[in-house]
Parts: C-alpha cells; structure tokens; sequence
C-alpha cells in the first residue's frame, strides 16, 4: 500500500470521526443516566424479508426520537433508548435462538417483536419463561399471549378479525356462500380459517369449500379448481403478501370471478407490485390504513415517509406503537426493573396510538377497532372501519375518519 | 367431466414444468454419472435472468427466453469448468458435495445481489387471456407452457438420437475411457451437456415464474428436489424417464387434493401420498420406469 493511500485512508478516518459527534450533537445536553436496552426481534431475511425491514426502520425512528427528546425519563434522570436488532429469519427456531440470546447474553430490559405469529409464539414461551416483558406488534394468533403474563401484542386478535371479515362479506356483497384456501402449516393462517368459519356459519355463510396448502407450495390449481366448482360468493384467503399474488391470479386464470377477501397479513406494499392488476378492488381487514386521519397517525406517517421515502405498512406502524406502549409502561412505573415494566404494561388504558386507541384486557390483549381496506390504483385506501362493541368509549372518540 | 379436464390440464402445466427441470438432472447424470445438485438453482439463476431481461431491458417474452436460456447455459459450462471438471477423477462423494457447494453460492450469491425480497415479472410480460368452453378454463399461459415444454423435450430427444453430438454423449455415457480413444472430445461433449442442461432449466424457471409469479432466491431448492426425484424415478439417465417422471409427479399433485377430498384425504396429504407412490414404484423397479441397471466394471 502506498503512502498516499495510508495518508488518504487516515484522512477519512479522522473525517468520519469528526463528522460523529456531530450527528448527535443534539443529544449532548440531555445527560443520559444510563440505558433502556430494547432487543428488537425482525425477520430480515428469509420469507418475509419486507415485514423485517419495516421493523428495523420504525424501531429505529421510534428509539431516534425518543432520544432526541432526551430518551425516557425515570426518577428526573434521562436513559438512553439502545436497540439491538436481531433476525429470526421468519422461521420459528431462529426467533427461539434470538430471544434467548437477547435474554440471556444482552440483559435486555424488553423485547418487541417478533411479527408472525409462527415466530411470535414460540418466542413469547422464552419471553415468558425468563420473566422478559415482551411486546409482539403483529402477531394476531391468540396462542402468542394465552396464559402468558409476559407477552403482550400491539394487534387485535383473530378471533376477532375473523369475525369482521365475515360480517363484511355478507354486509358488502351480500355473500350466502363461502370458500377458504389457507396454509395448514401456518399457525396465522390456519387460526384465522377456522375463526373466519366459526363466524360465517354463525351469520348463516354457507362455507362450501375449506382447503389447505402447506408453506412453500406454488401450484394451488387443484384445490382452486374445488373451490371453483363450488362457486363461492367469496373466497377468503388469509395468508401473507408474497403468497396472495399467486392465489389470486390462479384463481383469476382458473375463471373465479367472486370476491377475494384477506386480512392484515396482506398489508405489506410489496403485495401490489407482485399481483399487479390482478389485486386492484379487493378488500382486506388490518389494523391501520395509510390516510388515516388522527394526527398522531398523520405526525407518525408525515416523519416515516420523509427519513425512509416511502409509506410505512401496518407491521411499521404497530412496532412503532409498541415502542410508545413501553415507554410509557417504563414511564408509569419510573423503574426498568422487568417486573415493574409489566405489570405497568398490563394496567395502560385508553392509549392513543397511530392505529387508534387501545386498552389491554387481562391476557395482554389490546381492545381496538380494525379497519378494512380497498387495494385501489396501487395504493392501500381506507374504506370502512370496526370496533368492538362499546369501544372505543365516546369519551376517547379519536378514532380513524376516512381520509 | 369437466372436473377431470379441467384438473388434468392443472397437472399437465405442473408435470411440465418439473419435467424440464428433471430433463437437466438426467441429461448431466446420463453423461458423467454426476447428481448436479445446483441444477435447481441454475433453474432459480434462469429465473432471475428473465426477471433482468423483462425489467430492466424491457424485453418481451421470446427474447428473455432466449436470452436468459443463452446465458444461463453459458454459466452451466462455466460452473463444470471451474467447480466439476478438477474433481472429474475423485470419489463420488466429493463431486456431491462439491454440487450441493456450488448450489449454497448461487443462491447466497443471488440472497446477497439482490435482496430477500420477491420479484416477478412485468404485468406486460405475457397478457393472460382466459379461454372458457364447456365449463373449462384454459389460459394462454397454460397453453404455452404444456406446448413448449413438449417441444423443447422433443427437440432434446431428437439431438440426442439423431446427431453425431448426441450419438457422442450416448457413447460417453457407455464408456467414458473408450470414447476419447475414437477421436471425440469428451471435454467437448461435457461441455454441450451442460449447456444444453441448463439451458433448458433457464426455460423451466422462466415459464415457472408466469405461472407462480413469486420469485425469490430460495425457489430452487423445493423444485430442484421434486425434479430430481422425478428424474430417479422415471429412471435417471433417460431423457424420456425424466419426461415422465415430471408428468407423473405433477399429476399426482394435483389429482390428492382433487380427488383426495371425496374419500377424505385432505389436501394437506399432497406431499407424503406424491413421495410414497413415488417409492412404491421405485420399490417395484429400482431403476426407475425407463432405468437399466449398470453393470458394475470390476
């Protein structure tokens, strides 16, 4: 190596250096105490790789912003907002390895994430067994929090959403008849099935067609030419947005011509430009539309968009909540002891976050109103919402307006 | 009836599609007694190229084809060349593990070019057009897929049959120490091989990704097993054992859940009833369907 390229490398370090504290000069004045070290648990490779990016960005802007604000404050003293980003690589597993390590090697003082509930389960269990507070944003299988003191999620349930999508179908288009096709192999998709059924049949849907596929499959031909042949008013699909694209166009190919439902698995961006045309006018149920009206949405949307350049999903959006859902438990209990923040978790009442207003019921579970959204001209529009009975009380009515 | 038509028209296009990639495995296996096990990848690559040539060259179907088909063979001579052809005198074992090596980097090399997200082809690529008579539903896509595949499976049959080349890669696969001694270029015939292999594997990963518009880095590996295991059981080293080998596995994919239901199968029996026929018949005829059993040379 010459001495002029030693000379011009030793340049560039000095300058990075310098360019450093910089940066973060604006946390200078803030005197941090010490640390809240949040382990954040993203799929950023593997099958969903957007779900894990949108992760790591709101975590990022969540801890960004606290910090700029001089972080979280217990006891008049500031403590730094630290994240440690691990990957489950969307496999169940890796989540357990990532939870762990974060646990036990990190000391974390709380865990947000992971997101699917195939990871979300699994890693609530070592949440829960090492007495960590944990926080799914995304996770809407119940078994994620079910006698889990520890686990707490940011997303409805299941239960619940399976229901609304049901209603919809028969309030929108009047559906007597009905088809599932889900993965079998899922806990997310095979849960929200057998909840969409329970519903429909409740509403007096017949449910003419219930067939499975496992992870990975690509050819649905054979069970959509089932389905097909039954001629379902509606077919409702919960699976995730790399799987919906071939579904919709098998079906579309294989001469379906009734409605195709989803639910908030289908929410990630990258679902359009994959299906194309072929998704334009379907609906789906999630926990967040993008025009939402609240300002604190608009505030979270405006800040996201001009940091990452593009539109946050609703996987962005509930792990941001998240953050704010533990730093304000950390906050109400002005301790970082694991136990304090938990019970602090449990007792949050009428939060106000940028998908909606929130309280959570004894099993860590948030009460909250979801919304159904309309694929239009490539973009995720608002096009109705629904809310558990009585809530959210009329008092907090801040709820999403159509934009 | 029209069930029937319909479902055995499911099962041609994906019978197809693994038959072209079975073709791959057999035509490399047939020549140099090697399981190339990063045919399923070289499959993905093919897949990508097209990606490349619709998206960023804005090439219509026919192009890319032929493009992606070009370039990926080229690799597949390169990839014999630099990771094969040292170890062409070694144990088994390690040309083995060395495919399944050349497998993980083309595909990692592929995760770290491009990213873990999914892609798919422009909506322009080829307009789907539903055709419907008497209650059956056929596609273009459909069309072109079963069509092509036959004609790139008619078209290998006949090189291999007909030509000196192909008279030449039968001969080698005869006795690969005699061959030379006749004045025919072994490496040469390697070569053409595995250009040809891969080729066809570029066509099968392109019509895969029209008709499961969802690619990503890892796709190979699923469809190169399925393919191989149809290779072996139409009887590895016969080009039209793999052809059958395909359709056969296609269809019995697609005829479990079609059929399946009625006697109380669920869909979900897909996979264990496919690889449990598939053993049955490999019981019965340890060769595969169109396999001879090779004399060990002592």
């Amino acid at each position: 190596m010459s001495k002029r390229l030693i000379t011009l490398l030793l340049t560039l370090v000095l300058l990075v250096g310098a360019i450093g504290p910089l940066t973060v000069a604006a946390q200078d004045d803030c005197d941090f105490a010490g640390e809240v070290v949040v382990g954040v648990i993203a799929s950023l490779t593997g099958e969903r790789p957007q779900v894990g990016v949108s992760t790591e960005e709101a975590a990022q802007m969540a801890a960004d912003e606290k910090n700029a604000a001089c972080g979280v404050q217990i006891d008049g003293e500031n403590y730094e907002v630290v994240i440690l980003v691990e990957d489950s690589e969307a496999k169940a597993e890796s989540a357990v390895a990532a939870a762990t390590r974060l646990i036990v090697d990190e000391q974390v003082h709380a865990i947000i994430g992971p997101q699917a509930s195939v990871e979300a389960i699994p890693a609530g269990q070592v949440a829960n067994d090492r007495e960590t507070p944990m926080i799914s944003p995304w996770s809407t299988n119940p078994a994620t929090t079910v006698d889990r003191p520890w686990v707490f999620r940011a997303a409805f349930l299941d239960p619940f959403q399976g229901p609304v999508v049901a209603n919809f179908a028969q309030a929108e288009f009047g559906a007597t008849t009905a088809a599932v096709l889900y993965d079998i192999a899922s806990d997310y998709p095979k849960g929200l099935a057998e909840n969409f059924r329970e519903a429909a049949e409740a509403n007096g849907i017949e449910v003419v067609a219930f067939e499975s596929f496992t992870t990975g499959d690509t050819d649905f031909s054979s069970q959509l030419t089932n389905i097909i042949q039954q001629n379902p008013d509606v077919l409702f699909t919960p699976q995730y947005y790399n799987e919906v694209p071939l579904i919709v166009q098998q079906a579309r190919e294989l001469g379906y011509e009734g409605e195709i439902l989803g639910s908030d698995s289908w929410g990630t961006p990258d679902l359009i430009d994959l299906c194309g045309d072929a998704c334009n006018g379907l609906f789906f149920s999630t926990h967040y539309a993008p025009d939402i009206a609240t300002e604190v949405g608009q505030a979270f949307i405006g800040n996201y968009e001009s940091l990452f350049g593009s539109k946050p999903d609703d996987v962005a959006a509930l792990t941001y909540d998240s953050f704010q859902l533990l730093y304000t438990a950390i906050e109400n209990a002005q301790s970082l002891e694991r136990a304090d923040i938990r019970d602090a978790l449990a007792n949050i009442q009428l939060f106000e976050g940028v998908t909606g207003i929130m309280s959570f019921d004894e099993q860590g579970d948030p009460i909250k109103c979801a919304v159904i959204i309309q694929i239009q001209e490539g973009a995720f529009t608002y096009y109705d919402q629904a809310c558990p009975a009585g809530f959210p009380p009329a008092s907090a009515d801040a709820t999403a307006e159509p934009g | 009836m029209t069930y029937f038509v319909q479902q055995f028209l499911n099962a041609l296009q994906l019978g197809s599609l693994y038959a072209l990639i079975a073709l791959g495995y057999t035509m490399v296996y047939g020549v140099l007694l090697l399981i190339n096990f990063a045919h399923g990848d070289i499959f993905m690559i093919g897949a990508f190229l097209g990606v490349t040539g619709s998206m960023v060259l804005g090439l219509p179907f026919v192009p890319t084809l032929l493009l992606s088909m070009t370039i990926t063979g080229l690799m597949g001579v390169a990839i014999e060349r630099i990771a094969y052809k040292p170890i062409r005198h070694a144990s088994r074992l390690s040309v083995v593990i060395t495919a399944l090596g050349v497998g993980l980097l083309l595909e990692n090399g592929m995760l770290a070019l491009t990213g873990a997200d999914p892609r798919s082809y422009p909506s322009d690529f080829i307009t789907t057009t539903t055709y419907e008579k008497w209650g059956i539903n056929i596609s273009n896509v459909k069309i072109i897929i079963i069509v092509l595949a036959f004609v790139l499976f008619i078209g290998l049959y006949l090189i291999v049959q007909r030509t000196k080349w192909g008279m030449a890669m039968r001969a080698i696969s005869y006795d690969k120490f005699a061959v030379p001694l006749m004045g025919v270029s072994q490496d040469q015939i390697i070569s053409l091989t595995f250009l040809m292999g891969a080729s066809l594997a570029a066509a099968g990963g392109i019509l895969w990704g029209v008709a499961f518009p969802v690619l990503n880095p890892y796709m190979g590996m699923r469809v190169g097993w399925k393919a191989f295991i149809a290779a072996v059981v139409g009887g590895i080293g016969d080009i039209r054992g793999a052809m059958l080998g395909g359709l056969l596995l296609g269809f019995i994919e697609i005829m479990v859940p079609a059929y399946g239901k009625s006697i109380g199968i669920s869909s979900t029996w897909r996979d264990p009833i496919a690889f449990a026929l598939l053993l049955l018949i490999l019981v019965i005829r340890p060769t595969g369907l169109f396999g001879v059993a090779r004399r060990q040379k002592v």
